[in-house]
């Protein structure tokens, strides 16, 4: 039996008793309103899983509804049957248009109404299950902003902060446990890492092994994008420390972490093909952010920035000036600053 | 059930109605109906009164539906007139518009309190 919740907007009496009623034979949970300004606010105040929708109602009629819905982004996405005596195909076009999934002509039938019921609620459950996994890489925000502006290859010029990180001494970690041990701690690492990320507005966009590459500033802009990164990078750190804490008591090696951000223009978009394709950045910051990273090693250091992330920093935060170091890629010395705690 | 009763109400209709959604419930829908139908057409004769012609052409719309979901195809047919024409053309015949839907409820909720409570 299906699961799920429905919201049925109709204004009339009797057929919204026999809707109810139909409903309820498959197992669901009903609420009901009686025109659609009270139905907008019950969809604001609860979660429902589909709507069936009536088109003339007094106060605020169908079409209004579905507009309304539209342009809410946390409405858009719920199933919309219009269930309506309203005569003629214009209608159902204009539903349609407006982002009905379907279109049932009263007296509805049972039968019919229980396989478009079902229908939706199943697309319900994969467009959930697909947000859930868009969340997993990116802020609320971010999914939201791309399931708006929908996929498609291309890129822009914007301006953000990058960061590349990986676990320092990965290697040798791996070589000495067992692979339960490393999945567990590549579990627990990317858990932390995408908490402090997501949490100061970065989207991580690449992991690989044990490094990862998010990036502050794009898809979406986003205020002060280096203060963020290097608020991130900060808590990462500490955090890595925690847990490296917690595994030495635990008689296991300990870890920490590498980060490098560099700040400037950059393209961003997805790349790759229609079935597999990722958001992504590229250019010359991109590369100063993981030679940065590449480079802690060496300098022994946590958190590495370049002088264009130092400058809108501000005074805040404990930076250390490293000097010029020649970096692999480079031509000419970058000066670095070493963020600390 | 008398065979009277099938001019005014399609049998298969409110017969396939009992089966889907439950004979019990279906007396629970034909009370509402008999509840509602009067203030619906009071509604369509406000309506009429105040020369509002959205409110009596949704009002219209609501009694065909319902007359439809009971199988009382001939109200709901006097109904959809009203509703598609529109309260301009309904009033260009003059209110035997009015006089002939509420006779027809008259009839239809009889024959309604018939079937469902004998």
């Amino acid at each position: 039996m299906a699961e799920g919740r429905v919201l049925i907007v109709e204004d009339n009496r009797v057929n919204r008793l026999l809707l109810a009623r139909n409903v309820e034979q498959l197992g669901l949970v009903v609420a009901t309103a009686e025109n659609g300004r009270l139905a907008l606010e019950l969809l604001r105040r609860e979660p429902f899983d589909l709507l069936l929708l009536d088109i003339a109602m007094p106060e605020m009629d169908g079409y209004e509804v579905l507009q309304r819905m539209l342009a809410d982004v946390q409405l858009r996405d719920l199933p919309v049957i219009v269930t309506s005596s309203v005569e003629g195909l214009d209608s159902v076009v204009r539903c349609i248009a407006l982002g009905a999934e379907d279109y049932l002509h009263k007296p509805v039938n049972p039968v019919l109404l229980k396989a478009r019921i079902h229908a939706s609620l199943e697309k319900k459950r994969l467009r959930d299950e697909l947000k859930a996994m868009l969340r997993r890489f990116a802020t609320t925000e971010v999914a939201q902003d791309m399931q708006q502006a929908g996929f498609a290859l291309g890129g822009r010029k914007v301006r953000g902060a990058v960061m590349f990180t990986d676990i320092r001494g990965f290697t040798a970690i791996v070589e000495s446990q067992s692979p339960e041990e490393i999945i567990d701690l590549l579990n627990t690492w990317y858990m932390l890492m995408f908490d402090a990320i997501n949490s100061h507005g970065g989207v991580v966009n690449q992991m690989i092994g044990d490094g990862l590459m998010a990036i502050f500033g794009a898809p979406l802009p986003l205020a002060d994008p280096c203060k963020r990164a290097v608020a991130a990078a900060r808590e990462m750190t500490e955090m890595v420390a925690q847990y490296s804490a917690e595994r030495v008591a635990l008689g296991k090696p300990p870890i920490a972490v590498g980060i490098g951000i560099a700040t400037g223009d950059m393209v961003a978009g997805y790349t790759g093909t229609e079935k597999r394709a990722t958001y992504t950045c590229i250019g010359d910051t991109v590369n100063l952010a993981a030679r940065l990273e590449a480079h802690t090693r060496i300098a022994k250091c946590s958190i590495l920035v370049d002088a264009a992330t130092r400058a809108e920093l501000g005074d805040g935060v404990p930076v250390d000036p490293l000097g010029s170091a020649q970096l692999k890629g480079k031509a000419a010395p970058v000066d670095i600053f070493s963020i600390g705690l | 059930m008398s065979s009277d009763s099938s001019a005014l109400i399609d049998l298969n209709v409110f017969t396939a109605l009992q089966e889907s959604a439950g004979a019990d419930f279906v007396i629970e829908l034909v009370d509402t109906f008999l509840e509602e139908g009067p203030l619906m057409l009071a509604e369509l004769r406000a309506a009429w009164d105040a020369d509002d012609a959205d409110t009596f052409k949704r009002t219209a719309h609501s009694l065909k539906s319902n007359g439809q979901t009971f199988g009382a195809l001939g109200f709901a047919a006097l109904a959809r007139t009203l509703e598609l024409d529109g309260l301009a053309a309904a009033k260009a015949r003059g209110d035997v518009a009015l006089l002939t839907i509420e006779r027809a409820y008259g009839e239809i909720a009889a024959e309604l309190q018939e079937l469902v409570h004998g």
